[in-house]
C-alpha cells in the first residue's frame, strides 16, 4: 500500500477537518475490513487515513418507543446485533446483521463502514476502476458479469451495491446523517444512493469531506418485518441476492409495503412494484410470487446473470413469506 | 501361502497398534500453533522477498529496469527472473524479486522496477471449442472393437451427453514458497514448504550451481500441497539466489494468495460429448467420445475414459483435443486427470442408467466384470453392496426426478474409482541406544498422510514398545532419502522402510542379548516393552535391560523400500465407492449437502484414524470442486477473475454435510499390505454428486461447478 498519514480525532468536527477536498486526499477508517484490502491492492491509496474509532459518540445505540432506533456510524455489526433493544424492537436488524461476513468481520466492521464499503466488482476490485473500463472499453458487458447488475444497469455503472445492511434499514424507512465542514445534513438512506454516470461519480452522495455519522429508522409500529439472503454457501459468502419486506397491516391485509432488493443494482433497489403488488392483499404465497414478479418486472440481465432474476423474485418472495411468519430466523441465536 | 518372510507385517492376532484408531501424534503441535511451517520460519535479520509478475497472459518482455528499485530504502538485493526477449505465457509469471529489510520495503521497491512488455494474443477460455482454433493440438486417438456396429444393435439403448470440469486451482492454505539462508558461502539451507524433502535439493544445487552435499532442504509441517509443491520453482531459485547476493541473510519469500492462486497450480479441465450404449439389460457394449481439456500452455493431460472400465471396455472410440491457454501452467492435482474422468464417465453411465429406468448401482455391478482384474471387480461388487446398504439405498434412492412437492428436491448418486498407490522408494535409519531410546530418521515429509504417526506406529509395534518410545524425525533432507509425497505413494513407502529398519534394528539387538537369555537370536520375540524367548515368558528382559547389553555402542540399522526389496509388505490397484446425498431448491439451484458415503479400500490399514481422516479431507475437497471451485478467465484482459478466497469459493464445514466412511479391511484386503491412499477417495465426489442432483431435479447439469445459475439453466431447459 502506499504511505499514509495516520488521524485519530476525538470529536467528529475534527474528524471532518481531516478530510479533503478529494477523494484521493483520505479515507476514513472505521472496522477496516474493507479500506485495509483496498489499500493493500491499491485500489484505494489515500494520503491521509482518518479513524473514527476515538470519537465516542459514534459508538452509541439509542432505542426510544417514540423516536425509534439510533445507530452511531461506529457501532460494530455484533454490537448492535446483540443490542437487547434492538433485537426486541427491530430483530430484522439482528438478522442481517448477523448475516454480515464472519464473525471476526462482524466484531470489527461497523455499520456506517457496511453502508459506505466499496462494491465488489472484480473488475473494480483489479483496478479497472468502479465503472470497470479499460482504456474506456466497458468489460462488464462481455465480461464475466455472473455477479454484477440486473437492474439500474443501462451503465455505465453494472456493479452491485455491496450493502446488506442498506437493504434492510431502508425498508425499514431509515434516514442517514452525513456531517461535513458546512454542518449536518440529513437524507433518506435510498437518497444516499447514487448510481454513478461517470468515472468521476460515486456510488453515494458523500462529499469527500463528509462522513455518515448516525442512521435512525423510525419505529415500526407494528409492521411485520422479513429478510431473505441468497447465499451459495452456508457462510463467508457474498449474497447472491437479497430482499427486505416491511408490511404495514391492517387485520390481515397488507396497508402498504416497503420492499427492498439487494445485491442486484448498483444502489439498494426499492421496488414500488413489489410494494404496489402486496398492497390490499393478504399475505399468500401467490400474493407474495406476484410481488417478487412486480419486482422483477424491469429487470435487464447481463450475458451471464439471468439467473439473478429468478433469485430476485424468489428472495422478494421468501422475504415477504418470513415477514408474515414474524421474520425471524429460523436459526435464532440465544 | 506365501513364503514367511522376517519383514512381514504382523499377524493379525499379534498387532497391538497397527490397525487401531489412533491419534495424530502431531495434532497436538499443529492445532495448538506449535508446528512451525515455512511460513512461521524467522531467522535473525532475515530480509522479505516480494515478487514482480507480468500483468498479461501472453507478453513478449522488452525492457526491465530495476535501477530505481534498487536505490530504494531497505533493498538489499533485486534480480530479475526473466529478461528482455522473454515471451511471458501466463498472468503472474515472475520477472524480477526483490530482497529488502521488511515486507512493505520489498513491497514498494517491487513497484518501482519497470518492465515494458509488447502484448501477444491470448487464449484463456476453452470450453467452448470452437473458439480456440488455432490454439488446438490432438492428443489421443483411441479405437477398440466396433463402436459403429455395436451401437446400431437392435436391443441397444444410447444416451447421448456433454460433461464437463472446469480448470481448478490447489489453494494451498499455506502458501508456496520458503526461507533459504545461505550458512556459509558454500552451503545454502531452505526451509520449504514441499512435497519433497529429499527431492528438491537437487534443483536448488543445480540452480545455484553448488554440490546437492551442499543443500538442506527442511520441512517440518506443509500446509498442503495436493500436487503442486514437488519443485523448487523459480520463485525457489530467486530466494535462494536473493539470499547469496545479500551476504547469506535469510530470505522469507511466500507468495500472496493472489499469487498462489495465479502461478501455483491448476488442475486441468476436461470436457467431452459422450456417447454409450448398453443392452436394455444394462450390459455396456459401446462408447464414444470426443473430449478436449486445457491445462495451460502446455496443453492438459488425458483423462482415462470410459473411466474405470477402460481397458476392457467391449466397443469405444475416443479422440481427446488438448487445448493451449495462457490460464497458468497445470500440475498433478491429487490423483491427475481421474476426477475429470469420473465426472464424464459416471455421469454418461449415471445417465444411460436413467434411460434404461435401471438402478445405477445395479447398472454398475451388472458391468463390474469390466473392471481391470478379477480382484478390483470383487472388491466393486462388495463395495458397492456395502455403499448401498450405509445408504439404505434400497428405500431411500428414488428414479430420476423427484416426484414430492415442493421445492426442495432430494437426489441420490453413486460413483466409483481408482487408483494405484505403490509405495515410493526411500530409505530411513533406526538407532537403538544402549539407555532403550529409540530414533527413527528419514527425509519423507507430512502431507496430511499422517507421515510421523504411521512412522511411530510401525516401528513401536516392530519392537514391541509404546508410542510414547519412539522419536520421530522427518522433514530433513539429511536423513536418509525418502520420495516425494505424491501419487499415494507415502504411507507404503515409509511403511516399508521403516517396518524393514526396525525389523534390522530389532535383530541386531537381538543377536546382542541372545546369548544373556541363553537362546538364539531368531528366538526372541519384541514385545509388550520386553526382549524374550518366544514361547516362555520366563526368559525375559525388559526393554531397557536388553538394551543394556549393548554397552557404549548403539545399533544403527538401515531400512530401504524399493522396487525389489524382499518381502511382500504393499500393492497397488484399489477401489472406491461413493454415494452422495444432497437438497436441491429448485427455486434458487442451490445446492446443499446432506451426506457422502465413502466405502474404500487401501489394503493394510496402518492408523484407521488417519486413513479416515485422509477420506474427510478428500471428501471435503471434493464437495468443494463439485459445488464452488473454477478458475474464472477473462476473455477480454487474458486475466484471472478471482484470484482470492473471496470468490474462489471453498467448502467450509457448514457446507460439507456428514459423511460416512467405510474402510474395507479384514480377509481379502490386509492380506495385500499397505496401499497408499491419497488420491482415491477425492476422485468419485465430482460424479457421485452431480449424479445425486441429476437424480434430485431430474435433468442433467452438464458440468461442475454446480452453481445456482447452472441449476437453474438445466430446469429451465427441462
Amino acid at each position: 500500500m502506499q504511505p499514509f498519514e495516520y488521524a485519530r480525532p476525538t470529536t467528529k468536527e475534527n474528524a471532518v477537518k481531516l478530510l479533503g477536498s478529494n477523494w484521493d486526499d483520505a479515507e476514513v477508517l472505521a472496522g477496516g475490513t474493507d479500506l485495509l484490502d483496498r489499500t493493500k491492492d491499491f485500489v484505494s491509496s489515500p494520503k491521509r487515513v482518518v479513524s473514527l474509532h476515538a470519537v465516542k459518540e459514534f459508538q452509541t445505540v439509542k432505542v426510544s418507543a417514540g423516536e425509534g432506533l439510533s445507530i452511531g456510524c461506529m457501532v460494530t455489526l455484533n454490537d448492535l446485533a446483540h443490542n437487547a433493544q434492538v433485537r426486541r424492537a427491530y430483530p430484522v436488524l439482528v438478522d442481517v446483521a448477523n448475516d454480515v461476513g464472519s464473525p471476526q468481520i462482524r466484531n470489527v466492521g461497523t455499520v456506517g463502514g457496511n453502508l459506505c464499503q466499496r462494491p465488489r466488482c472484480w473488475y473494480y476490485r483489479a483496478g479497472y476502476g468502479l465503472l470497470a473500463q479499460d482504456n474506456g472499453k466497458p468489460l462488464v458487458p462481455d465480461g464475466d458479469n455472473r455477479y454484477h447488475a440486473i437492474l439500474g444497469n443501462d451503465g455505465p455503472a453494472y456493479f452491485v451495491s455491496p450493502s446488506s445492511m442498506a437493504v434492510v434499514l431502508i425498508a425499514l424507512d431509515a434516514k442517514v446523517k452525513l456531517l461535513g465542514p458546512d454542518g449536518p445534513r440529513e437524507m433518506p438512506l435510498d437518497q444516499f444512493y447514487v448510481i454513478p454516470k461517470s468515472t468521476d461519480d460515486r456510488e453515494h452522495a458523500l462529499k469527500p469531506n463528509e462522513i455518515v455519522t448516525e442512521v435512525t429508522v423510525p419505529p415500526l409500529h407494528g409492521a411485520k418485518t422479513g429478510w431473505y439472503s441468497v447465499e451459495q454457501k452456508e457462510g463467508l459468502d457474498w449474497p447472491l441476492v437479497q430482499a427486505a419486506a416491511v408490511l404495514h397491516m391492517s387485520g390481515k391485509t397488507v396497508k402498504s409495503a416497503r420492499i427492498v432488493l439487494g445485491h442486484v443494482a448498483p444502489t439498494p433497489w426499492p421496488s414500488p412494484e413489489a410494494g404496489e403488488a402486496m398492497a390490499g392483499k393478504s399475505i399468500t404465497e401467490e400474493s407474495a410470487d406476484a410481488a417478487g414478479k412486480a419486482a422483477v418486472s424491469k429487470a435487464s440481465p447481463l450475458s451471464k446473470n439471468k439467473y439473478k432474476v429468478q433469485l430476485a423474485r424468489v428472495a422478494v418472495k421468501r422475504a415477504i413469506m418470513k415477514a408474515a411468519q414474524g421474520g425471524r430466523e429460523e436459526h435464532e441465536e440465544a | 501361502m506365501a513364503t514367511p518372510c522376517k519383514y512381514d507385517w504382523p499377524a493379525p492376532e499379534k498387532r497391538k497398534l497397527i490397525g487401531k484408531r489412533i491419534k495424530r501424534i502431531d495434532g497436538g503441535m499443529k492445532s495448538s500453533g506449535q508446528a512451525k511451517y515455512s511460513f512461521d520460519i524467522n531467522r535473525p535479520g532475515m530480509l522479505f522477498a516480494k515478487v514482480v509478475r507480468c500483468p498479461y497472459a501472453h507478453a513478449k518482455i522488452t525492457s526491465v529496469d530495476t535501477s530505481e528499485a534498487e536505490k530504494m530504502p531497505g533493498v538489499k538485493a533485486v534480480r530479475v527472473i526473466q529478461g528482455p526477449g522473454k515471451e511471458i505465457q501466463w498472468e503472474g509469471d515472475e520477472i524480477a524479486a526483490v530482497a529488502a529489510t521488511s515486507e512493505e520495503a520489498a513491497e514498494d521497491a517491487a513497484r518501482k522496477i519497470k518492465v515494458a512488455y509488447e502484448q501477444m494474443p491470448f487464449l484463456v477460455k476453452e470450453e467452448d471449442l470452437s473458439g480456440a482454433s488455432g490454439f488446438t493440438k490432438p492428443a489421443v486417438t483411441e479405437k477398440a472393437g466396433d463402436p459403429d456396429g455395436a451401437f446400431q444393435g437392435s436391443d441397444v439403448v444410447i444416451s447421448e451427453g456433454y460433461y464437463g470440469i472446469p480448470v481448478i486451482t490447489h489453494c494451498c492454505l499455506e502458501t508456496h514458497g520458503q526461507v533459504a539462508e545461505w550458512t556459509d558461502p558454500e552451503n545454502l539451507k531452505v526451509w520449504a514448504s514441499t512435497q519433497g524433502v529429499s527431492a528438491i535439493g537437487g534443483q536448488f544445487a543445480e540452480g545455484m550451481k553448488i554440490s546437492p552435499n551442499n543443500v538442506n532442504i527442511i520441512c517440518n509441517y506443509v500446509g498442503g500441497g495436493f500436487g503442486s509443491k514437488f519443485a523448487a520453482d523459480r520463485w525457489g531459485l530467486a530466494c535462494a539466489g536473493l539470499s547469496k547476493d545479500a551476504e547469506g541473510k535469510a530470505v522469507k519469500l511466500m507468495l500472496e494468495r493472489n499469487a498462489e492462486l495465479l502461478v501455483a497450480g491448476a488442475r486441468p479441465s476436461a470436457y467431452a460429448k459422450v456417447k454409450v450404449g448398453a443392452k436394455k439389460d444394462g450390459t455396456l457394449v459401446a462408447w464414444q467420445s470426443e473430449s478436449w481439456g486445457t491445462g495451460g500452455v502446455g496443453g492438459s493431460g488425458v483423462p482415462p475414459i470410459p473411466y474405470v472400465f477402460h481397458d476392457k471396455f467391449p466397443n469405444r472410440a475416443r479422440t481427446h483435443t488438448f487445448v493451449s491457454t495462457n490460464i497458468g501452467p497445470s500440475r498433478a492435482w491429487r490423483a491427475p486427470n481421474h476426477p475429470q474422468a469420473a465426472l464424464i464417465t459416471m455421469s454418461a453411465f449415471e445417465d444411460l442408467a436413467a434411460k434404461l429406468n435401471m438402478d445405477p448401482i445395479e447398472f454398475l455391478m451388472k458391468n463390474a466384470d469390466l473392471a481391470p482384474n478379477a480382484v478390483l471387480a470383487k472388491t466393486y461388487r462388495e463395495e458397492l453392496t456395502k455403499a448401498a446398504e450405509l445408504a439404505d439405498w434400497k428405500k431411500n434412492w428414488h428414479p430420476r426426478g423427484d416426484k414430492t412437492s415442493g421445492h426442495i428436491k432430494r437426489g441420490m448418486g453413486v460413483s466409483m474409482h481408482t487408483w494405484g498407490g505403490a509405495p515410493h522408494n526411500g530409505k530411513c535409519q533406526v538407532t537403538i541406544q544402549p539407555d532403550g531410546s529409540v530414533e527413527v530418521k528419514t527425509g519423507s515429509q507430512d502431507l496430511g498422510t499422517g507421515t510421523r504417526t504411521v512412522i511411530n506406529i510401525v516401528v513401536a509395534e516392530t519392537l514391541g514398545l509404546p508410542l510414547e518410545a519412539v522419536k520421530v524425525m522427518i522433514g530433513d533432507s539429511h536423513y536418509p532419502p525418502d520420495g516425494p509425497s505424491g501419487g499415494s505413494t507415502t504411507v507404503g513407502g515409509v511403511s516399508g522402510h521403516t517396518r524393514r529398519g526396525s525389523v534390522n534394528a530389532r535383530d541386531a539387538l537381538f543377536a546382542v542379548v541372545a546369548p544373556s537369555l541363553g537362546s538364539k537370536p531368531e528366538d526372541l520375540e519384541a514385545v509388550d516393552g520386553h526382549v524374550r524367548v518366544k514361547g516362555n515368558a520366563t526368559k525375559s528382559l525388559t526393554w531397557k535391560q536388553a538394551c543394556a547389553k549393548l554397552g557404549v555402542k548403539p545399533v544403527v540399522a538401515e531400512g530401504e523400500q524399493a522396487r525389489n526389496s524382499p518381502c511382500k509388505l504393499n500393492d497397488s490397484g484399489v477401489g472406491g465407492v461413493q454415494i452422495a446425498d444432497v437438497s436441491v431448491d429448485t427455486e434458487t439451484g442451490i445446492v446443499k449437502m446432506n451426506r457422502i458415503i465413502a466405502v474404500q479400500d487401501c489394503g493394510l490399514i496402518i492408523d484407521m484414524k488417519t486413513a479416515e481422516s485422509q477420506v474427510y479431507g478428500a471428501l471435503i475437497m471434493g464437495v468443494s470442486y463439485a459445488l464452488y471451485e473454477e478458475k474464472i478467465m477473462d476473455h477480454q484482459t487474458g486475466r484471472m477473475l478471482n484470484p482470492n478466497m473471496e470468490f474462489y469459493k471453498l467448502a467450509t464445514i457448514a457446507d460439507v454435510g456428514d459423511f460416512t466412511v467405510h474402510m474395507m479391511t479384514g480377509p481379502g484386503y490386509d492380506e495385500r499390505g499397505v496401499i497408499g491412499l491419497g488420491e482415491p477417495p477425492v476422485i468419485s465426489p465430482g460424479a457421485a454428486i452431480s449424479n445425486a442432483v441429476a437424480n434430485a431435479i431430474g435433468v442433467r447439469v452438464p458440468t461442475l461447478p454446480l452453481t445456482p445459475d447452472k441449476v437453474l439453466a438445466a430446469l429451465e431447459k427441462a
